[in-house]
């Protein structure tokens, strides 16, 4: 898997599933790109990205284990692990 | 930046925080793949990284300014821990958000921001092929719309709510900033063929899990558009939490500054978008002055100030031509969420008559944003005033606030500037 991701790109697991984005990317693009939602509401909607500034914390996820992290405000790392904020 | 070299400049040590992953903030916000060497505005971002590099600035990125537990002391955070921040002298930069309103289907996927979106496809999202509908208010609608066609999408049309009238005027007014002539006659050229439609807003935005189209209002008649993504923001606000929090006066939702750019705190500096919505020439003006006063070089400051000026008018111009048309307030359905944190529907507040009750009894306002979003919303809806802010002002972790963990210290600065 690792030999397959150019010098420009990175891979990470996002719900368990391995996403190539290109290097630079935040963590909020590789959960749009693999179809993820970043957070389920309090309600039980799905929700992505808005504001992608770091304002409005509808793209939250968990970043290897470390619950509301701000997905636009935190670069795709080789090998992160990215969940769905349930 | 233009505060953090102007200061350095001046021979003082100065630190700048961003809690941006990098230096930039949204206009600067530089591309995560290669950079057009032709764009006026990276050539001006790369003036002021050099000025700010040359002059020993220390920058650190994604960190946020959670708390001020004592007059020149921060407390900031990010992924790795906590560190104390002191100072002599701050600059607040905390710039400007887009303004949402909430709209049926406002809250699926794939609806962003205008500048939302195109700070997405900054940070990596490819566009290219996809329909973007362009929606909402404001000169920024027409910069993302030439920003994302330049990138490969597709824009079936912009929606811009105010009327034809108001854009005449605007267009007038513009020959008074000859700059802006330069800017916009460009813009017209990235943007020739994509359909504008003033008089014009999204009534609601459709799809199950994520949007496949929107309705837009157009002279009076619905039109279904399909489109992969909406994007869509009402103009900005100011960002006054961090102003707030030291205590500076706020007026109208912005921060008040003498002609020094000094706030009503003493040893607080405020410059760009949080003392109006003026853009990016105002704001380097305002960088500088407000640099140049925290260095105690007030002279060099003064001389600035008629560019100053000229300047403020623009921010006026941009307040009239895009003020919020009435017809707007009636967007949201008894169902639709107002506050996106506590999924607080518009029923829910119509019961309410201040934001004070509505944060008490509805939780509006009380989810991790901290109102920034539903707070400018029902100010237009309902106009409700957000009274207060309290530390700290981005969620934070608990050891951050508790003592028990010592914050690092950071190398002590002379001046801090940003966010």
């Amino acid at each position: 898997m690792l030999n397959q991701v150019s010098l420009n790109q990175v891979s990470v697991t996002v719900n368990g599933t391995p996403v190539v984005v290109s290097s630079g990317a935040t963590v909020a693009v590789a959960m749009v790109l693999a179809g993820q939602v970043c957070r389920t509401s309090v309600s039980g909607e799905p929700r992505g990205p808005l504001c992608g500034i770091g304002i409005c914390f509808e793209c939250r996820v968990v970043v290897d284990g470390n619950p509301h992290v701000r997905g636009c405000q935190v670069l795709c790392r080789q090998g992160m692990e990215v969940n769905t904020e349930k | 930046m233009a505060a953090a070299a102007c200061a350095a400049e001046c021979g003082v040590r100065v630190g700048l925080v961003d809690d941006n992953p990098r230096l930039g903030g949204q206009i600067w916000r530089s591309e995560s793949s290669s950079q057009q060497e032709s764009d006026p505005r990276i050539a001006d971002a790369s003036h002021w990284l050099q000025r700010m590099s040359t002059a020993g600035v220390t920058a650190l990125c994604g960190l946020r300014v959670v708390h001020q537990p004592e007059a020149g002391v921060l407390l900031a955070e990010n992924l790795d821990g906590l560190y104390e921040l002191r100072y002599d002298k701050l600059v607040l930069a905390t710039g400007a958000r887009e303004r949402f309103l909430p709209f049926p289907g406002w809250t699926l996927p794939n609806v962003m921001g205008a500048g939302g979106l195109q700070a997405m496809v900054k940070g990596g999202l490819p566009i290219r092929g996809k329909r973007v509908m362009v929606a909402g208010t404001g000169p920024l609608l027409l910069a993302v719309a030439a920003y994302l066609r330049k990138h490969g999408a597709e824009i079936p049309l912009i929606c811009e709510q105010t009327s034809w009238g108001s854009l005449a005027k605007f267009g007038l007014a513009l020959f008074r900033w000859p700059e802006k002539i330069g800017q916009t006659i460009q813009l017209k050229r990235d943007l020739s063929g994509i359909p504008f439609a003033a008089n014009t807003w999204v009534v609601a935005a459709n799809g199950q899990a994520a949007l496949d189209s929107v309705d837009i209002l157009r002279d009076g008649r619905v039109e279904m558009i399909p489109c992969d993504y909406l994007a869509c923001g009402y103009h900005l606000v100011p960002n006054v939490e961090l102003a707030l929090l030291m205590g500076c006066a706020v007026d109208q939702g912005c921060v008040q500054v003498d002609d020094l750019q000094n706030t009503t705190v003493a040893s607080v500096f405020c410059a760009g978008e949080p003392t109006s919505v003026g853009g990016v020439e105002l704001a380097i003006i305002e960088g500088q002055i407000a640099g140049l006063a925290a260095a105690e070089h007030a002279t060099e400051a003064r001389a600035l100030f008629a560019k100053r000026r000229k300047a403020r008018r623009f921010a006026d111009v941009l307040d009239s031509t895009f003020r919020l048309r009435p017809e707007l307030k009636n967007l949201p359905l008894p169902e639709t969420m107002v506050c996106r944190c506590e999924d607080v529907p518009y029923s829910r507040l119509q019961q309410h008559t201040s934001w004070r009750s509505a944060k008490l009894h509805a939780r509006c306002g009380m989810g991790p944003c901290q109102g920034r979003v539903c707070g400018p919303a029902t100010e237009f809806l309902f106009k409700w005033n957000p009274d207060s802010v309290r530390p700290p002002v981005f969620p934070a972790r608990v050891g951050t606030l508790a003592t028990g963990d010592e914050p690092l210290h950071l190398q002590h600065s002379d001046v801090m500037g940003g966010h």
